[in-house]
């Protein structure tokens, strides 16, 4: 399962204040595209639009469309709770449920759906997710140790398969490597490489040659100053974006001249 | 700063990095000293009223024409004990669901402006004076629960000795006036009820935001959130909120002075009689003689009461305690 995400206009509004404007992106099934671009250029509040999340915040609205595979997100009585479970995400700092085990970490999202699972269903679905995490031989021997007990890439690493152990089409990440180290971050990358077998993944990176690394296609946004809203700049291959883009903050940002 | 990197001329040189900031490291250590002269404070008081208590227990214990008397002591005693632990459990019962649900309801789903107003409010309700609440419980609250009385005397106790043979003890008995303890218990349940929520309340709005969109992004509905986030994160301090609040129904004592006929014991909870120990040492203490064996079992009764709250707050430290390695502190 893997859906494609069509942005269609899309302005995103915190309370009066647009926050980013007019995005128009399409971004295939079973693909990495990267978001890049400076501070507060709205990246990641556009990727927090994709599932829905911007909306913890008060005042938080879009206008345009926004499609999972023909299905509108924002269509009217869509249930942001059901978004989200077809739209994981994964953070910037490692969250892990403190008070769990890393096994009921790995199964959190199915208890939400109610499922009764039987001890070995339970088991199988555990650990394939932490395989599909590349965490499965790191842990196996403590799965009912607390998952905070873990290293900053390996909490990581669980946060991820608790994200795909619910099977969702897309899975965002936003800056899933800034709180980590090199080796960690590596893991990650692999990580990212074979989840694209399976899923749609979008992800937010300051970090220009990580997103050169693993993606196949990159969204530049900038601002244009303070008080002024996001934009899309430019959404190419991710070869063209670093070696010919076609605009020109695009390549200055690139070529490490400003940002 | 007088340090100087020059060379010194003189033999002795004089190291840089010893501080000149005499007066700061002062007024550093001064404000060590008092912090630690505050804990050993509060330590000292309490030994003294354990001492006093303890000590001034004996009379009521030991007489020397008569020996160890501490069975007429138990006999005395024990109502009082169990008439203050069944009213402040009761209490706890009917407040801390209301007050966590308040609570949850200020920090996670009223909207900013009127979380605000209704935190306010709640944290009023803790400014009442006890005698306040002792009149209302007296002339407002007993009468309107005597018909919740008589009905629960009727079905749970009338009903049920008739055709099978035994009624349920706690529900016998006319309730009269309705000024009994469960009349107190609930009184006393609003009166803690500030407690509890606000403790909860500052504590419900600590929780990670991390966590709480952790939980949302696997498409947790809010209440979902709430249980996965919020609540394990939360427990020590709603643990520790609902001891606040039993300390304060244990120690009561206007409100269920006033609240209160006492009749001596019973093992009905809706007719006049029972009584706390707060209510007998507030009731009787001004009319004893120091010193005599009464005055002593007064004083003793105080001390049972000191060790009640003791071992409740063991007990709460110990749920606390016991999942420490999940409690996200590592």
């Amino acid at each position: 399962m893997s859906k494609s995400i069509t942005a269609k206009d899309l302005n995103v509004y915190y309370g009066d204040f647009l926050a980013v404007e007019g995005v128009n992106v399409e971004i295939a099934a079973r693909s990495v595209t990267a978001f890049i671009g400076p501070s507060g250029c709205g990246k990641t509040t556009f990727l927090r639009t994709l599932n829905r999340m911007h909306e913890v915040l008060p005042g938080a609205r879009v206008e345009g469309q926004l499609l999972l595979d023909q299905d509108d997100i924002y269509g009217p009585g869509v249930d942001p709770v059901t978004v989200r479970a077809m739209v994981g995400m994964v953070f910037q700092r490692p969250n892990p449920f403190p008070t769990m085990s890393i096994r009921e970490n790995v199964l959190a999202g199915y208890k939400l759906n109610g499922a009764r699972l039987s001890r070995s269903q339970s088991d199988d679905i555990a650990e394939s997710a932490l395989r599909g995490a590349n965490l499965w031989e790191e842990v196996k021997d403590r799965l009912d140790q607390p998952g905070s007990g873990l290293s900053g890439g390996q909490q990581q690493r669980l946060c991820i398969a608790r994200t795909i152990a619910v099977k969702p089409d897309v899975i965002l990440m936003d800056e899933p490597c800034s709180a980590l180290d090199p080796i960690s971050t590596l893991a990650i990358e692999d990580l990212i490489a074979e989840l694209k077998e399976q899923f749609t993944v979008v992800i937010v990176t300051h970090n220009m040659q990580q997103a050169a690394r693993v993606s196949e296609k990159t969204a530049f946004f900038n601002i244009a100053g303070t008080g002024k809203p996001g934009k899309l700049i430019e959404y190419d291959d991710t070869a063209t974006i670093f070696n010919n883009p076609s605009n020109e903050q695009t390549e200055r940002y690139v070529s490490g001249k400003f940002g | 700063m007088t340090t100087t990197s020059e060379p010194k001329t003189t033999d002795k040189r004089t190291n840089t990095l010893v501080s000149s900031d005499k007066a700061g490291a002062a007024v550093d250590r001064g404000f060590a000293a008092l912090a630690k002269f505050a804990g050993i404070f509060i330590l000292i008081i309490l030994a003294f009223v354990a001492l006093f208590l303890s000590w001034n227990s004996g009379g009521a214990l030991y007489q020397e024409d008569e020996g160890l008397i501490i069975g007429r002591f138990l006999n005395y005693a024990w109502p009082f004990a169990l008439g203050t632990v069944v009213v402040a459990v009761l209490a706890l019962v009917m407040s801390a669901p209301v007050a966590i649900g308040v609570a949850l309801y200020i920090s996670h789903y009223a909207p900013p402006r009127a979380s605000k107003t209704i935190g306010y409010i709640i944290d009023l309700l803790a400014a009442i004076p006890s005698v306040v609440y002792g009149a209302w419980g007296m002339f407002v609250l007993a009468p309107a629960m005597v018909p919740l009385y008589r009905w629960l005397n009727q079905w749970l106790y009338t009903w049920p000795q008739e055709n099978l043979g035994f009624g349920i003890p706690l529900f016998a008995g006319s309730p009269g006036l309705g000024q009994n303890i469960f009349t107190a218990s609930v009184v006393l349940a609003v009166m803690v009820l500030p407690i509890i929520s606000s403790v909860c309340r500052e504590i419900f709005i600590q929780t990670p935001k991390l966590h709480e969109e952790a939980a949302l992004a696997l498409g947790a509905t809010r209440w979902e959130m709430i249980k996965m986030a919020v609540f394990p994160f939360a427990r020590a301090g709603v643990i520790s909120g609902i001891m606040l609040g039993l300390g304060r129904a244990l120690g009561e004592t206007m409100a269920v002075v006033m609240v209160v006929s006492g009749l001596g014991f019973q093992w009905s909870i809706i007719s006049a009689g029972n009584s706390t120990i707060p209510r007998e040492i507030a009731l009787n203490f001004g009319e004893t003689a120091p010193n005599s064996e009464r005055w002593h079992q007064l004083i003793a009764l105080g001390l049972v009461l000191f060790i009640i709250t003791l071992i409740v707050n063991m007990i709460a430290r110990w749920i606390v305690s016991r999942h420490k390695e999940f409690s996200g502190a590592n």
